[in-house]
């Protein structure tokens, strides 16, 4: 099972490009159990969206 | 649009101007060196504005252009930087580190920021990101500028900083994590208590 410091690296690394099957695998897992980590993958998209529009 | 009389021309370029002066500023740290890339930009659009083909609005066509001056103005930067500067250091781990406790959990877990979208139509909101964005330190602040506005893939965010990939990453993350908890601090903490 991945820390919150390594899923939050991964959800980090989802905007750059995409992970290898096995690091989806486990970070898929671990936004299941995990709320503080579902709400950052929420709020990195979220960031993304907003300097769309910041730069609009 | 290319038949714009000189005038109208020119009030359209300096509408722009702030907002290319803070991306400038943003990337650059340096007012005197933001000024002159702005400069430079708005002299090339003058210059060009014949090329401009209107398919895009003129605030995109502009960061375009400045996207190329503040690239060629980083990459002749990092060279005379310190290596201080352009190599992150170990104290980036240490910063990340305080985030999360020694076991990998979050110190200070995300909220929820409920409706996101409603944060989007406010001028306020921007304003905010504005200056959580500033607070950002020098290397986080490019390396998110030129991810995020200018939409530069990995590789070459590398060569312009002079960076590795994981180091790029490293500083992406970062500049996520604290962007987002200046968000949480400043905007949707408060914003929650008003309601």
């Amino acid at each position: 099972m991945i820390t919150c410091k390594q899923a939050s690296e991964l959800v980090s690394r989802t905007q750059e490009g995409p992970l290898s099957l096995r690091e989806k695998l486990s970070l898929r897992l671990h936004l299941l159990i995990c709320d503080g980590c579902a709400r950052f993958a929420k709020q990195v998209n979220f960031l993304r969206e907003a300097m769309q529009r910041y730069r609009q | 649009m290319a038949g714009m009389p000189n005038d109208a021309l020119h009030a359209d370029l300096h509408a722009h101007r702030g907002y290319l002066l803070r991306v400038a500023k943003l990337q650059l740290r340096d007012q005197g060196a933001a000024e002159d890339v702005v400069q430079e930009t708005l002299l090339a659009a003058l210059e060009g504005w014949a090329k401009f083909s209107g398919k895009s609005s003129v605030k995109t066509w502009l960061t375009g252009i400045l996207k190329h001056k503040i690239i060629d103005s980083l990459r002749g930067r990092m060279r005379e930087l310190p290596v201080s500067e352009v190599l992150p250091a170990e104290a980036e781990e240490e910063v990340i580190e305080a985030f999360f406790s020694a076991a990998g959990h979050w110190t200070s877990p995300p909220q929820n920021w409920g409706d996101g979208e409603a944060a989007l139509k406010q001028k306020q909101f921007f304003d905010i990101m504005d200056f959580c964005l500033e607070k950002l330190p020098p290397k986080q602040g490019r390396a998110f500028m030129l991810r995020e506005v200018f939409e530069l893939e990995t590789e070459e965010i590398c060569k312009t900083l002079s960076v590795s990939t994981t180091n790029l990453w490293v500083l992406l993350h970062r500049s996520r994590l604290l962007l987002r908890q200046c968000l949480e601090q400043n905007w949707f903490g408060g914003a929650r208590e008003a309601n």
